[in-house]
């Protein structure tokens, strides 16, 4: 690296070195947090909704086919489902694709999805967008949005948009970009490249994963813990007792049944 | 009180309104007195600090509900839910639309219970626990019918029902009770049954009833009351001993009993199926009321539990009774514990064991409304979707005529009749009547397309309602049967030996 300019980038570094050490940790500890509490907290009765499975790999195929094909929603409304869906996909692809600047050597699959990933920064912008139009142009959907649902589509419009002009605008320093990150993980901290744009799309990214925790992004580790979607319907065939429920007597039973 | 309203139009097709706001404001039931809220162990009156006590109760509910925690955090807005409740499509009211009715109590819980609302109210929406508040709730809460239909639609399976339960049950515990709901289920704890039918007047109407089926078929069919050591405990909702097209059911029952030779009995103990403690989302009322069944079958020896026709009652039965009540390996594992009246009956069609003329009802073209408890919180039979099968195969055993209703408005994704969940009371008419927009709409085309003129229901609520709502929309109220209704009538009962 230069040598010269490691004095005046050092505040920046720092910041932002610290910055992300601060997101990392409150998005981590954040969600688990979440996780930890949704696992603990009991679900006292059976209330799975239909098409409920009476298996549990009946159950794990719902699930499966809820997350990967937002099945639920394909029903519901086909609009919301084609910006939602392009949207989820995209961002799955775009994350995959942001491998590269976290490991080394950079996985095979990781090389492999690189040409799809591409794209996949505009097909995000179009789902977001579609989605955007219809909290604005959908009387219904106005309705129930606040301040905070239309932030949160500017927030990953933001981060998309700043993506893609480094890709096609203003290039930034990938290698160094790298090595920054790498540094990060190994705490043996390198210089960020001082780019106004990566440096946008770094902040607002760090925003991103100090909301997702406090959010309705909770909605990704949410859906697993959904009693109506994760629950087996065999309420006949297996006695369900859970918090209060697992504390009642009834008259004539056994004690300590 | 209700105001005069009109009755929506049907059109061609259903549409999606356009959100009209404060259309439904003034729909409230009535509250319920002192000595109501006494007999469900609630406050009389809204207790001091009530906003405190609501804030706490909302916190407990959640920490007790991992359903409700979810549903609470994970609700992105998408709005796929909206244009999914009967009530919203009925009232344009968009507060009836399932995620804006979560919404009054997310508001609180954001306020209260996360940190961007502490911090930010406006920005995510989150709101005091006020006057205005509760009365938006106690409005808005009581024009759900905790149906689960936007829970089918939901990405997450968020279900409104779980919400507006927890939502009446800290109303409760504030002091502002639903008179309809508390009054009844007080009923229950006190004489055993929503009617607050005493033992005698049960026992004096069942024999009215044998004398009924004796003039009409010349058969000696019996309607036994607490019988010691009978097979099979009869629980069905009380409305099944007096109302109209209820006792219809109830005869059919009592025929396919005689037919198949299985010894029965009804408890007077136990008379009632309904458990509208679910409604008000109170747990130690719903297990109370469902305790007594236990009771009953214990006292009386019997080795099955069948339950009549009664949607909600057959939820708490088939998804609850086995973690409230359970288990029951005091009865014969041959059978499901509990068993549906309609999963028995087609058990014994299937068998060969009842003999059934179909000729007797070609009066009629049925159709099959699937009350929302059976569809979406239960199931019957051995596979997915027998509650939708079974009963219409039972229905197909009994009429040559049988047609459905539009796809989208039935099986998992039917419309409710507008009148269950706690809202089938006289103060609600005007909400009813428009809430069964949905399922007119659906008869409607049955009706013009293929001459349906018979409306069967497995709920007493379903049947209660469409009794009330039918002329609105220009229908003879008698449209609307008991599938055992169909039953009696076909079913051929050889005169005792
Ligand atoms: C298990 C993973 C996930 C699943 C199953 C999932 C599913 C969904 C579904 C079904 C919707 C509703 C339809 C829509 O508007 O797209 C939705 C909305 C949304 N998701 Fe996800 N999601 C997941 C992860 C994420 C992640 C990681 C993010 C962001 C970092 C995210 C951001 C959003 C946003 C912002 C919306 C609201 C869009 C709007 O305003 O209309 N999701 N998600
Ligand atoms: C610390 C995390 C991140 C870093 C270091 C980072 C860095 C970068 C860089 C350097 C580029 C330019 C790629 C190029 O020129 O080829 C880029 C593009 C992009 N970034 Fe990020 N980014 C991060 C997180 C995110 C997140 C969380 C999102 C989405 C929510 C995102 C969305 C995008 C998009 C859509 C593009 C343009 C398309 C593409 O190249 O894939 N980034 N990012
Ligand atoms: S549960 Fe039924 S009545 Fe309640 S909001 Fe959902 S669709 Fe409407
Ligand atoms: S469908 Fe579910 S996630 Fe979407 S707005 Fe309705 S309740 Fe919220």
């Amino acid at each position: 690296m230069g040598s010269d300019p490691i004095f005046q980038m050092s505040a920046l570094t720092i910041g932002y070195a610290l910055l992300f050490y601060a997101a990392a940790g409150i998005l981590v500890l954040g969600v688990l947090a979440r996780i930890w509490r949704y696992a603990r907290t009991p679900q006292p009765l059976k209330i799975p909704v239909p098409p409920a499975p009476t298996t549990r790999g009946g159950v794990v195929l719902r699930m499966f086919a809820e997350v990967t094909l937002f099945r639920s929603l394909y029903r519901s409304n086909k609009w919301i489902w084609l910006f939602g869906w392009t949207f989820h996909v995209a961002l799955a692809l775009v994350l995959a694709r942001h491998l590269r600047y976290f490991t080394e050597p950079v996985w095979t699959w990781v090389a492999l999805i690189q040409p799809f990933g591409k794209y996949a920064g505009f097909a995000m912008l179009v789902g977001l967008a579609g989605l955007w139009a219809r909290r604005v142009l959908v009387d219904r959907v106005r309705y129930i949005s606040s301040p905070s649902d239309h932030l949160m589509l500017a927030l990953l419009a933001a981060i998309a948009v700043s993506g893609l002009a480094m890709k096609y605008l203003a290039h930034t320093d990938i290698v160094s970009l790298k090595a920054f990150f790498l540094g990060l993980m190994r705490f043996d901290w390198q210089p960020l490249p001082a780019d106004p744009v990566l440096l946008i799309h770094l902040a607002l990214v760090a925003a991103l994963m100090i909301v997702f925790p406090i959010s309705k992004l909770l909605h990704a580790p949410g859906v697993f813990f959904s009693p109506s979607l994760n629950q087996v319907d065999d309420a006949r065939e297996h006695r369900h007792a859970a918090g209060w429920s697992a504390r009642l007597v009834p008259p004539g039973a056994a004690e300590g049944r | 009180m209700a105001a005069a309203f009109e009755t929506p139009p049907l059109g061609e097709y259903p549409v999606i309104p356009l959100v009209h706001e404060g259309t439904m404001a003034h729909s409230k039931p009535f509250v319920a007195k002192p000595e109501h809220q006494k007999g469900v162990g609630f406050p009389g009156e809204l207790v001091p600090d009530w906003e405190k006590v609501a804030v706490a109760k909302l916190g407990e509910l959640v920490s007790e509900s991992r359903a409700l925690r979810v549903f609470l955090d994970s609700c992105v807005k998408c709005g796929a839910c909206t244009d999914k409740c009967h009530y919203y499509l009925g009232t344009a009211d968009p507060k009836n639309m399932p995620v804006a009715r979560q919404d009054l109590l997310r508001s609180v819980y954001r306020r209260y219970y996360t940190l961007p609302g502490k911090l930010f109210p406006k920005l995510v929406g989150a709101r005091d626990m006020t006057k205005d508040v509760l009365d938006e709730w106690y409005s808005y809460f009581h024009q759900c019918s905790q149906c689960r239909r936007c829970s089918v639609f939901c990405p997450y399976g968020i279900d409104t029902a779980e919400v507006s339960m927890a939502a009446r049950d800290i109303m409760d515990a504030v002091g502002l009770g639903q008179k309809y709901s508390n009054e009844i289920i007080g009923k229950v704890h006190k004489i055993g049954n929503n009617l607050g039918l005493p033992e005698p007047a049960l026992r004096d109407t069942l024999e009215g009833l044998e004398e009924d089926v004796k003039e009409e078929t010349g058969v000696d069919v019996r309607f036994p009351l607490d019988e010691k050591g009978a097979e099979v405990l009869l629980i069905t909702p009380s409305a099944d001993f007096f109302a109209e097209p209820h006792i219809d059911g109830l005869i059919g029952y009592a025929k396919v009993f005689h037919a198949a030779g299985i010894s029965w009995t009804l408890s007077s103990h136990a008379s009632e199926a309904a458990n509208f403690s679910l409604f008000i989302g109170n747990h130690d009322n719903l297990y109370k009321v469902a305790a007594r069944i236990r009771e009953a079958a214990l006292e009386l020896g019997v080795r099955r539990i069948v339950v009549g026709e009664c949607g909600h009652a057959w939820r708490v039965a088939y998804s609850f009774w086995n973690t409230l009540i359970g288990p029951f390996d005091f009865l014969d594992p041959r059978y499901p514990a509990p068993q549906h009246i309609c999963e028995l009956t087609w058990d014994l069609i299937q068998r060969g064991a009842l003999e059934l003329d179909k000729s007797a009802n070609d009066d009629k073209v049925v159709t099959f409304h699937d009350s929302c408890n059976v569809a979406r919180a239960s199931r019957m039979g051995a596979v997915p979707g027998g509650q939708f099968t079974i009963p219409r195969n039972v229905i197909r055993a009994c009429v040559n005529k049988f047609v459905d209703m539009p796809a989208e408005t039935i099986g998992a994704t039917t419309f409710c009749c507008g009148g269950g969940g706690g809202l089938l009371t006289d103060d609600l008419v005007e909400l009813r009547v428009k809430g069964a927009l949905p399922r007119m709409q659906a008869l409607q085309t049955v009706v013009d397309e293929q001459g349906v003129n018979y409306l069967a229901a497995i709920c007493a609520i379903c049947k209660s309602q469409f009794t009330k709502v039918l002329p609105y929309y220009k229908h003879p109220m008698d449209m609307i049967g008991s599938v055992h209704g169909l039953v009696s009538k076909a079913i051929v009962l050889g005169p005792k030996p």
